[in-house]
């Protein structure tokens, strides 16, 4: 898409606060709507227009892929990884009250915001794995015929 | 006021949902459905349920686009024409419909105070968590920590749809064989 202008030049511009908004989306799930989830697919969005704009072998040198892959397993690592820390301190898988025994509820805030970092890192880096998985196979279609 | 949004985003649902049917123009098909998901996001605000609104937003109307964008950029463009009318396909819609319509019937009215979803687990829920948990967005609390193992359980389907997906076009064999024969 190297003769669309326009396109190039919001791009660059959007790709930064859509960045900034998922992580705000990521980080704020707990006092306002979203979560992982959603921060994740956010987050995945921002490369993958940067990609369809710039091309994907710009993209894949900024988020190389076998970062991606590697960060899809960290993200269920990260998720599963927490309830272990949990057993070893003695209460049940993915109780997080355990992490603080004196104050539960600080407890429950950190293991919220843990497991939704992972439900994040998990969400965007898949998006972007399977965004990189369907744009590097030859296109049949031309640029043109769209 | 909240009637008449509800029916001119039904309205545009259906009208959406039929030009969907009636096209045959791929790439027109995938924003439509894009459209779809937008509407639907639109409703899930109008029910109070915003989460799920941002969800639908995200991903259907969002990533869905994508993947079937680069989906069709790997197959074809426009939708091929049935060959002939058959009765069979016609008769399990039908009847499936005509179940699941039937199956309506049981549940409760739409809103009502005695149904099973306002009165079990949703009030625990809604007044136990500021005093266990202490989050003010209830959905997150009930999502990340009571719900915990289910969130786990998705998280790892994401991941495994992602392994799914690179097992089938990702080019790691392609890679693997070919870092081998550069090594011998």
């Amino acid at each position: 898409m190297r003769h669309h202008l326009l396109l190039r030049v919001i791009t660059k511009l959007l790709v930064g606060p859509i960045i900034l908004f998922a992580l705000y989306v990521q980080f704020h799930g707990d006092y306002s709507p979203g979560g992982g989830f959603q921060a994740g697919v956010i987050f995945a969005v921002a490369f993958i227009l940067f990609g369809i704009v710039f091309g994907l072998s710009k993209v894949k040198q900024v988020f190389p892929p076998w970062l991606v892959h590697k960060l899809a397993a960290l993200g269920v690592l990260i998720y599963a990884g927490t309830g272990v820390y949990s057993l070893m301190l003695g209460a049940t898988y993915l109780n997080y009250s355990a992490f603080t025994p004196d104050h539960p509820e600080h407890g429950q805030h950190w293991g919220i915001l843990i497991v939704e970092l992972g439900v994040g890192v998990t969400v965007a880096a898949v998006m972007v794995a399977i965004y990189y998985a369907f744009a590097a196979r030859p296109p049949v279609i031309s640029d043109e015929e769209w | 006021m909240e009637l008449f949004i509800n029916l001119v985003l039904f309205s545009m649902l259906v009208v959406t949902a039929v030009a969907i049917l009636k096209m045959r123009h791929l790439f027109a098909v995938v924003m439509l459905s894009g459209v779809f998901s937008l509407l639907c996001a639109l409703l899930f605000v109008t029910l109070d349920a915003v989460d799920v609104a941002f969800t639908e937003a995200a991903v259907g109307a969002g990533i869905s686009t994508v993947l079937m964008l680069g989906t069709m950029a790997l197959t074809a463009r426009n939708e091929k024409m049935p060959r002939d009318f058959s009765f069979i396909p016609l008769a399990v819609v039908m009847i499936t419909g005509a179940v699941l319509i039937y199956g309506t019937l049981d549940m409760p009215d739409f809103g009502s105070a005695t149904s099973p979803a306002q009165l079990h687990l949703a009030t625990e829920y809604l007044k136990q968590s500021p005093s266990d948990i202490g989050v003010p967005n209830v959905v997150t609390a009930i999502l990340a920590s009571y719900r915990g193992y289910d969130t786990l359980g998705e998280t790892v389907v994401v991941f495994t749809a992602c392994v799914g997906v690179l097992m089938l076009i990702g080019n790691l064999a392609r890679r693997r064989r070919k870092d081998e024969e550069g090594a011998e």
